[in-house]
C-alpha cells in the first residue's frame, strides 16, 4: 500500500460494514418490541388467571356454608 | 406497565436522528483516507460502539457492588439491562473491526491480543447471560450475577489497554500511536469532528436503549411475581 498512486476501492467493505451495524442494531431494537409483545401477553393471561383463582377460591367458600346447614336441618329432623 | 415516559419517547426519536447524522457524516462528509479508501469509514461507528460498551461493562460492575451492598434486585435488572446492551453494541464492534482487517491486514482475523482481549471480553458476556438461564431462584441469581460481572468488568479496562501494553497491530489513534501498528492513519480536523460525533451518538443510543432495556427487566419481574402468586 506504500506506493500506491491511488486510493484503492474498499467501498465493499465499508457498505458490508455499515449494513451489518444498522442490521444488528435493527434486530435488536426487534427483539425488544417482541420480547416486550409476549411479556404483555402473558401479563395478561396470568392477571386473568389470578382472576379466576382468586372467584374460585369464593366459589368454594360458599357451598361448604349450604352443607352445614343441611346438615343441621338434618340432625334435627332425625330425631 | 407503565406507559413509556415523553422524556423516553424524544430520546427514541432523538437516537434515530443522530444515528441517521452520524452515519451522514462518516459516509459522507468525513474524507476519504488515502491508504485505506472508503473502508476507514468503518472506524467511526467501530471506535463509537467499542467505548460505549467498554463503559458499559465497566458500569455493569459498579452496579454489581450496589446490588451486593444494597440486595436489592432493582440493581441486578439495571445490571441486566447494561451488560445486554454492551454485548450487542460489542458484538458489532468486533464484526467491524473484522470487516475493516480484510482489506487492510488482508485477513479477516488474526489472534491479536487486542482481537484476543476483544473476543474474551465477548465471550465471559455471553456466558454471563448462559450461566444465569440455569438459575432458578431469583436472589441466587442476582448475587451470582453481580459476582460474575463484577470479576468479569476486569476485562473491559484490560480490553482498553492492551494496545498499549502488549505488542499488537491494532492501530492506536486516540492517545498515543503504535509503531508496530498496521493500518494507523493521522485524523484531520473533519475526522476528529465525525469521530466526535459519532462517540457522542452511540452514548445516546447506549442510553435510550439501556432506559427501554430496564423497562422490559421491570416487565419481566412483574410477571415472574405474577407467576409464582398464581402457582403457589
Amino acid at each position: 500500500m506504500f506506493f500506491q498512486e491511488t486510493i484503492p476501492d474498499t467501498s465493499g467493505y465499508m457498505i458490508a460494514g455499515y449494513a451489518i451495524a444498522f442490521i444488528v442494531m435493527g434486530l435488536y431494537v426487534l427483539s425488544f418490541y417482541l420480547r416486550s409483545r409476549n411479556l404483555k401477553q402473558d401479563l395478561a393471561m396470568l392477571e386473568e388467571m389470578d382472576k379466576s383463582v382468586v372467584e374460585t377460591d369464593v366459589n368454594l367458600s360458599k357451598p361448604t356454608k349450604q352443607v352445614k346447614s343441611v346438615t343441621k336441618k338434618g340432625r334435627q329432623k332425625q330425631p | 406497565m407503565q406507559p413509556k415516559p415523553v422524556v423516553l419517547r424524544i430520546l427514541d426519536v432523538i437516537s434515530i436522528l443522530v444515528l441517521g447524522i452520524a452515519a451522514y457524516l462518516a459516509l459522507v462528509i468525513a474524507p476519504t483516507e488515502r491508504v485505506m479508501g472508503d473502508v476507514q469509514r468503518i472506524f467511526y461507528f467501530h471506535v463509537g460502539t467499542a467505548w460505549t460498551a467498554l463503559l458499559g461493562f465497566i458500569f455493569a460492575a459498579v452496579l454489581s457492588v450496589i446490588y451486593l451492598i444494597t440486595k436489592d434486585r432493582k440493581w441486578d435488572r439495571i445490571q441486566v439491562a447494561a451488560i445486554e446492551v454492551s454485548l450487542v453494541f460489542f458484538l458489532i464492534t468486533i464484526v467491524l473491526g473484522s470487516i475493516w482487517a480484510r482489506p487492510v491486514w488482508n485477513t479477516w482475523w488474526t489472534w491479536d491480543p487486542r482481537l484476543t482481549t476483544a473476543t474474551i471480553t465477548e465471550l465471559i458476556y455471553i456466558a454471563y447471560f448462559m450461566l444465569r438461564q440455569g438459575i432458578d431462584d431469583p436472589d441466587r441469581r442476582a448475587r451470582f450475577g453481580a459476582i460474575y460481572a463484577l470479576l468479569g468488568g476486569l476485562s473491559a479496562p484490560i480490553t482498553f489497554f492492551a494496545i498499549r501494553l502488549f505488542r499488537t497491530i491494532h492501530p492506536v489513534v486516540i492517545g498515543g500511536s503504535n509503531p508496530e501498528a498496521d493500518g494507523s492513519f493521522s485524523m484531520t480536523g473533519d475526522m476528529l469532528n465525525v469521530f466526535f460525533f459519532a462517540l457522542f451518538t452511540f452514548t445516546i443510543i447506549f442510553i435510550d436503549l439501556f432506559w427501554n432495556r430496564i423497562r422490559l427487566g421491570d416487565l419481566q419481574e412483574k410477571v415472574e411475581q405474577l407467576k409464582l402468586k398464581v402457582m403457589m
